[in-house]
């Protein structure tokens, strides 16, 4: 490393983390906060599986079920899918795709990382003092009258982790506005700035809504007026109206960025151009704007106008052709390219597979009629995991091995990442393809006990969860490997084109020696493979 | 920042980048406040079209003798908070400080009204939960009516204190010489902040003061 400049990671005190102001290091930051709220996250969802092998529910009680779920619902959520791509990669590779020095807010980005590690522990604070049983979607009459338990921290937590992202969804949007380098116009920005761009615009819009909604709850539970209490003439149905205003775009800032970062690692790995730049590109918007306008499906059952309810399954369907138009996109793009196998590209095509069904299965649910029977069941849950863990998580994870050897300048181990890509894939079809069929027989979501014939589903969902988890952990312990013991890393492993990749591993602190000048489009990549179409990473 | 030269932030390439960002930075900023006051107004638009009468009659309680006032002393800070950018950029340090105090006077005076309407609205025992009686049909209605209203004009008071700290603020930096012509962009963004703060109050004062007033 000496012969090298310094780079980003050279300075190795506290302060030098804690009060750091280099996005890179605050994409780290982010990276270690988001891995405990998922272990946290994810224990409470092993606990629940191993309740659910017997059908009379043997290991916890039935408030502390609720409690799992929630604690689950909350975590996962708000302090691992929010945060994950956005403000661990985003944060990450944003300001050298666009070939700018940082973010154009450092600062507010620190702010951002410290606001959403007090609200996680204010979240965790609740559960340790007796937990929440409201559901992550707090809906009212209940959790503002008749829950038990910590309602008002956990909301708070919710509440000031909201303002991280707000901030973070800010900070993006100028830095891309105005911090691209020289050259680099708008219809030659990665479809991963795209995606990003369009979460960042849900991100301010829709979340002041939920801190408002959360604000009147919290107000509501603690001195007994309010705007959702039917005993005043308020309405709960308000409640979920303005709650779903938030936290339908919300499963968009969920799945954008991963569709961004799969963009990536198609073109990358099959060398190719993308197909239908522009199309990509405008369908992440599409998304963010159409996304902010169907909401009321989740209330079709809960005394919304059935004309409303139309309205809303139509536009429903709606926002599904700009997310078709991408796997199309992508499907197309892989057509006579170069194909090669590596646990990225592993990655991205389980997010393809996966996403496909659960986008599928969400027309469904967008079907008025066909919702009335599969509403508040296993179908929901599979259907939303299908996107949120084989949509988001595969492709937060294939981010993570495609940008490593950037982040730590260190290669992971090749073979194994394979393995544990495949091992995820497996396991989390095994976990979760039974629940459609639970919820297409008719198990409801959130019971801890359960009639004896559906056993036989629920036991191979949580021996899916089982290969599931070691699919995370074998990760998780080859990373952590890999940063001393593994090879390291070229400025440009993958051959890959894009600026992240045309400076150093690990980058200098400010990311470039000089601003680049932006002359061609992305991906161009070579048009015939005459170079070896599957780089071995030592010798690029 | 030590001294008055034009340096930008590393980040940046040139100060205008940097001015550009700012200003984008506040445009997005004031987008999510909007709405953060739009849900509570949908909440009132709510109760509004459900409950006309019940509004009618729990607007009437409120003085338009103090909401009127208010309103023209915000309106009056707008003004000198417009002159003070103007005189920022054209680098007359003493009138632009004067100017930004005057506005966060201004800022001082609404909340003190605000303040002495509160505590007629306590005496009148108006204060949902707390003290609150009405005589008349639709007595919880009403008590709705007040709770958007003290959480409305609540979180527009505490921005109009936030907005007065800052105006301090860069008034000390002004009074400093900190804020130089090239760098007036300080005072348009806080301007912009502060003229947001008066909008919001102008949409607030005819929604809970001026319902069937004809």
């Amino acid at each position: 490393m000496k012969e090298t400049p310094p780079n980003y990671l050279d300075e190795h005190s506290v302060s030098s983390w804690l009060l750091t102001t280099d996005h890179k290091r605050i994409g780290i930051l982010y990276l270690l906060s988001i891995v405990v709220y998922f272990a946290i996250a994810a224990v409470a969802a092993a606990l629940m599986r191993i309740n659910l092998l017997t059908p009379q529910g043997d290991l916890v009680l039935p408030e502390t079920y609720n409690k799992l779920f929630t604690l689950h619902g909350v975590m996962m959520v708000w302090f691992f899918l929010i945060p994950s791509i956005p403000a661990v990669l985003g944060n990450f590779v944003i300001p050298m795709m666009i070939g700018a020095r940082d973010v154009a807010f450092p600062k507010l980005n620190l702010l951002s990382w410290y606001l959403f590690n007090i609200g996680g522990l204010c979240a965790l604070y609740a559960v340790i003092c007796g937990g929440v049983d409201t559901g992550w979607t707090f809906y009212t009459p209940y959790s503002t009258t008749y829950a038990n338990g910590h309602v008002v921290t956990m909301i708070m937590g919710v509440f000031i982790a909201g303002f991280g992202s707000i901030l973070t969804g800010l900070n993006f949007l100028i830095t891309i506005h105005k911090m691209r380098a020289p050259g680099m116009t708008w219809f030659r920005l990665p479809l991963f700035i795209w995606s990003l761009y369009s979460t960042s615009v849900i991100l301010v819009l829709a979340t002041p809504v939920l801190a408002i909604t959360l604000l009147a709850i919290a107000v509501e539970r603690l001195w007994g007026v309010g705007i959702f209490d039917p005993n005043l003439g308020g309405d709960p149905v308000l409640f979920q109206h303005m709650f779903w205003f938030y936290s339908h775009p919300a499963v968009y800032i969920m799945i954008l960025p991963g569709m961004g970062v799969v963009s990536e690692l198609i073109t990358c790995f099959s060398r190719k151009r993308i197909f239908g730049y522009h199309f990509v590109a405008f369908s992440s918007l599409a998304i963010a704007v159409v996304g902010f306008m169907v909401w009321g499906h989740h209330m079709f059952v809960s005394s919304q106008s059935i004309y409303a309810g139309m309205v809303f399954s139509v536009l429903s369907f709606i926002v599904a052709v700009p997310s078709a138009i991408k796997i199309f996109n992508w499907t197309a793009t892989l057509y006579k390219g170069s194909i090669s196998y590596d646990t990225p590209m592993l990655y991205a095509f389980g997010f393809i597979g996966l996403f496909t069904i659960g986008g599928l299965t969400g027309l469904f649910l967008a079907a008025i009629a066909v919702d009335v029977h599969l509403h508040d069941t296993y179908f929901v849950i599979a259907h939303f995991h299908y996107i949120m863990v084989g949509g988001m998580v595969l492709s937060f994870m294939g981010g993570l091995h495609y940008w490593w050897p950037k982040i730590t300048g260190r290669m992971y181990p090749e073979a194994i990442g394979r393995t544990a890509a495949i091992v995820t894939f497996i396991g989390f079809n095994l976990t979760f393809f039974p629940q459609f069929l639970l919820g297409y027989l008719g198990q409801p979501r959130r019971y801890h006990a359960y009639p004896p014939e559906f056993q036989v589903f629920h036991v191979l969902s949580t021996a899916g969860a089982s290969i599931l988890g070691i699919g995370y952990l074998l990760p998780l312990l080859y990373f952590l490997w890999s940063l001393k013991f593994g090879a390291r890393a070229p400025a440009n492993p993958w051959n890959a084109t894009g600026l992240e990749w045309e400076t150093a591993s690990p980058p200098p602190r400010d990311n470039f020696e000089e601003i680049p000048i932006v002359t061609e489009d992305p991906y161009s990549y070579p048009p015939e493979p005459e170079e070896e179409a599957k780089p071995e990473p030592q010798h690029a | 920042m030590p001294d008055h030269s034009p340096v930008h932030a590393h980040q940046f390439e040139t100060l205008e980048q940097q001015h550009d960002a700012d200003t984008m930075g506040m445009w997005t900023f004031l987008a999510t406040e909007v709405l953060f006051f739009g849900g509570l107004i949908m909440c009132y638009t709510f109760g509004r079209f459900s409950y006309p009468q019940a509004f009618e009659a729990a607007s009437h309680r409120l003085y338009v003798g103090y909401g009127g006032p208010n309103t023209a002393i915000l309106l009056c800070s707008s003004f000198t908070m417009a002159l003070a950018a103007r005189a920022a950029q054209l680098g007359r340090k003493r009138k632009a400080t004067a100017l930004l105090i005057l506005t966060a006077l201004f800022g001082v005076g609404f909340l003190i009204v605000k303040g002495f309407e509160y505590h007629t609205d306590y005496l009148e025992e108006l204060v949902p939960r707390f003290r609150f009686h009405w005589d008349g049909p639709e007595a919880a209605h009403a008590e709705l009516f007040f709770w958007l209203y003290f959480v409305l004009t609540g979180l527009h008071a505490m921005h109009v204190t936030i907005g007065v700290v800052i105006l301090m603020i860069v008034a000390v930096l002004s009074w400093r010489g900190r804020i130089t012509a090239e760098k007036y962009v300080t005072v348009e963004i806080i301007g912009l902040y502060w003229h947001f703060v008066d909008i919001v109050w102008v949409f607030l004062f005819p929604l809970l003061y001026l319902i069937g007033h004809r």
